[in-house]
């Protein structure tokens, strides 16, 4: 800002773009600091890091869509479940690489995604009636994919185990660091597109529309577009969630991919962490994946002081059900959403 | 805040009759629409389905049965979706709850499953206040439908696994004290099926009565058609919030307790109804007793005569499909008034 004459316009162009830069820098050290961690953590832990990581992925594509872009979807499971069997059915039947069934996959999710919602808005479902058409939606991929042959039907697909390391093929040996970087390469890049996003003209548009439809609508903003924008991107991130997810469990079948709990497990780190901030998705995935692994560890193995939790089964999930009420009545913004409050006043 | 009862308004403005009025013609407009468009169905599915005859009543006899319980499910979803807008995702565990809680009842003081059944409903009534003044209640004020849907996502799995961690995951069950079962016109039908079915008959004309003829009737309906309106006029609508939520619970305590005797007792055993119920609930018309009890019956015999075509779990996606298109094209409900 050395220019003695600055258009307003500029003006505010320079602080959006600071604004995004700072946080691009915050998220560049985010992932240094994080990379270090299959050195730094036991073995033992990193199937929960890794499985932390793959519920911030979808968490943070669940919050373009319910948070910024303010429809909320229940029936994410649907985009996941879509990456997943694509992965699954192209690598198993074709011999195609994950690589590219993450594009396939995401292409496919953001199809999926755009129509559903087209229709949804088409037919002005708002509110509840969305979630439950998401809902409904979700449910009849699920059935559908129950019944179907060509995907084994309940049974699911298994992902054949290599030999040896393959890099097309994304696998590697069972304690390889890559299993980690590969999911923490994919949410950073995931926190870019949302910070790109937002920062953008249509990310603008996007919250605008969800604060307020009818102001937005008489300034000129197509709604069915900026709200479809978000969709695509969410349902796309969401499936690349999917196919990761297949690559590392090697094995999906309609419960994995399409049932109410993959929503959930989507939803609620990013309503604990706080909807519709960029780092609530992740803050919320990184206290409930280790949060629910350490208390189902201490279930099963319990020390002598907690004996009587033995065999406690659905604990974690109780823990982890009750810090969800408790988080949406006390702290409606989430946890990160309310420090950024207290911090900024 | 207002409530939303009625769906997004389309439509030109209702006309100037009686609210009571409308109530009762849109009644007779359900009852009517549905079992027409049943009676064409079944009449088509005998003679054009091409399946044994025996086989097409005994399909409709356990669709009649199944409609009953969905409809037992759906009467407290009605009123909890239709009058305070929430979308309780908790409805299927709270009726694993009161199943669970007449099961414990019935195996520690070897009582009569029935008398387990009225010790529920107060039990579950008290629940369902609870939940709606202790939790419900802070988050109705903002207006939004997110946050009760959250909870209520919530409250769902912590009932689940709280059940999970007392009773553990190996299936149940609860005694019948009336076993057996009786043939109608060559069907079989199982007698705890008929009670439960009779049950939501007998539920949903009570709740009529409360609605119509109750001063907490009077109220409810009242905060349903508008809630500020409503406090103008002296009603206390937070209080009347958690008596619906607790009436609404209370039904699905009768729910649970009439279903359990043929019901292999697990957690996850409410969940499939959760579902259904918002089927049922919006098919019939949000609020509409009567549209819950014609809407299960109407889901219950397309699920059944659908399986004789579709194999599998195809007949459910054939509710869901059918659910979609009433979300679209009617969400008034299937043969509900446009308010």
């Amino acid at each position: 800002m050395t220019s003695a004459t600055i258009t307003p316009g500029r003006t505010a162009r320079a602080l959006r773009s600071t604004g995004a830069r700072r946080h691009y820098i915050t998220l560049v050290i985010v992932l240094v600091v994080l990379f270090f961690t299959p050195f730094i953590a036991p073995q033992t832990t990193m199937a929960v890091l890794i499985r932390t990581l793959i519920i911030a992925l979808m968490a943070i594509g669940w919050n373009l869509m319910s948070g910024y872009a303010g429809m909320f979807s229940f029936g994410h499971a649907v985009f996941f479940g879509i990456g997943a069997y694509t992965d699954a059915v192209l690598l198993t039947r074709f011999g195609i690489s994950p690589w590219l069934s993450m594009f396939v996959g995401a292409a496919l999710a953001a199809g999926v995604g755009l129509l559903i919602t087209y229709l949804c808005l088409k037919y002005r479902l708002t509110g509840s009636y969305f979630a439950l058409a998401t809902f409904a939606f979700a449910q009849m991929f699920l059935l559908v994919s129950m019944n179907l042959p060509f995907v084994n039907k309940t049974e699911g697909i298994n992902i054949p185990l290599l030999p040896n390391e393959s890099w097309a093929l994304m696998q590697f040996a069972p304690d390889s660091p890559v299993y980690f970087w590969i999911p923490l390469v994919l949410v950073g890049g995931a926190i870019a597109i949302t910070i790109a996003f937002i920062s953008a003209r249509s990310g603008q548009f996007a919250q605008a529309i969800r604060d307020d439809p009818t102001a937005a609508e008489s300034l000129g903003i197509n709604l069915m577009r900026y709200r479809l924008i978000p969709v695509a991107i969410s349902c796309a991130i969401t499936a690349v969630a999917g196919v990761y997810y297949v690559q590392y469990y090697l094995f999906i079948a309609p419960e994995q991919a399409f049932g109410l709990q993959v929503t959930t497990n989507g939803i609620v780190p990013a309503v604990i962490g706080g909807m519709s901030t960029l780092w609530g998705p992740l803050i919320g995935a990184a206290l409930i994946g280790p949060l629910s692994a350490g208390i189902a560890n201490i279930v099963r193995n319990p020390p002598p002081v907690l004996a009587f939790v033995k065999g406690l089964n659905g604990l974690d999930v109780a823990v982890y059900s009750a810090l969800l009420i408790a988080i949406v009545v006390f702290l409606p913004k989430g946890i990160y959403g309310s420090i950024r409050e207290r911090v900024r006043r | 805040m207002s409530v939303d009862v009625s769906p997004p308004k389309t439509g030109p403005t209702e006309p100037a009759t009686p609210r009571g009025a409308m109530w009762r013609s849109g009644t007779l407009r359900i009852l009517l629409g549905v079992l027409a468009v049943t009676v064409i169905g079944l009449a088509l599915v005998y003679l054009l389905g091409g399946k044994e005859q025996s086989l097409v009543t005994q399909g409709v006899v356990t669709g009649l049965l199944l409609g009953g319980v969905y409809a037992l499910v759906s009467l407290g979803l009605t009123l909890i979706f239709g009058v305070l807008g929430i979308v309780n995702f908790a409805q299927g565990a709270m009726l694993t709850l009161a199943m669970y809680l007449v099961y414990f009842m019935v195996t520690t003081f070897g009582i009569n499953t029935y008398i387990a059944v009225a010790l529920t409903v107060p039990i579950m009534f008290v629940f369902g206040w609870l939940v709606q003044s202790v939790l419900m209640n802070r988050l109705i004020a903002d207006g939004t439908h997110e946050r009760p849907l959250l909870v209520a996502l919530g409250l769902a799995l912590l009932i689940v696994n709280v059940l999970l961690m007392l009773f553990g995951g190996l299936p149940e069950t609860v005694p019948s004290p009336a076993a057996g079962s009786i043939r109608i016109f060559g069907a079989i039908a199982d007698v705890p099926r008929l009670i439960a079915f009779a049950g939501a008959l007998v539920v949903a004309g009570a709740l009529i009565l409360v609605l119509r003829k109750t001063p907490l009737g009077l109220s409810i309906r009242a905060v349903a058609a508008n809630g500020t309106g409503a406090s103008l006029v002296g009603v206390n609508v937070k209080r009347v919030y958690a008596m619906t939520f607790g009436v609404g619970a209370a039904t699905v305590a009768v729910a649970g307790g009439l279903l359990a005797p043929f019901s292999s007792l697990v957690p996850s055993v409410g969940d499939q109804f959760t579902t259904l119920a918002f089927v049922i609930v919006v098919l019939g018309g949000l609020g509409s007793v009567a549209g819950a009890v014609a809407g299960g019956i109407f889901i219950g015999l397309l699920q059944t005569i659908g399986a004789l075509f579709l194999p599998g779990s195809g007949s459910l996606l054939l509710v869901f499909a059918m659910f979609v298109l009433v979300l679209f094209v009617r969400p008034q409900g299937l043969f509900g008034v446009k308010r």
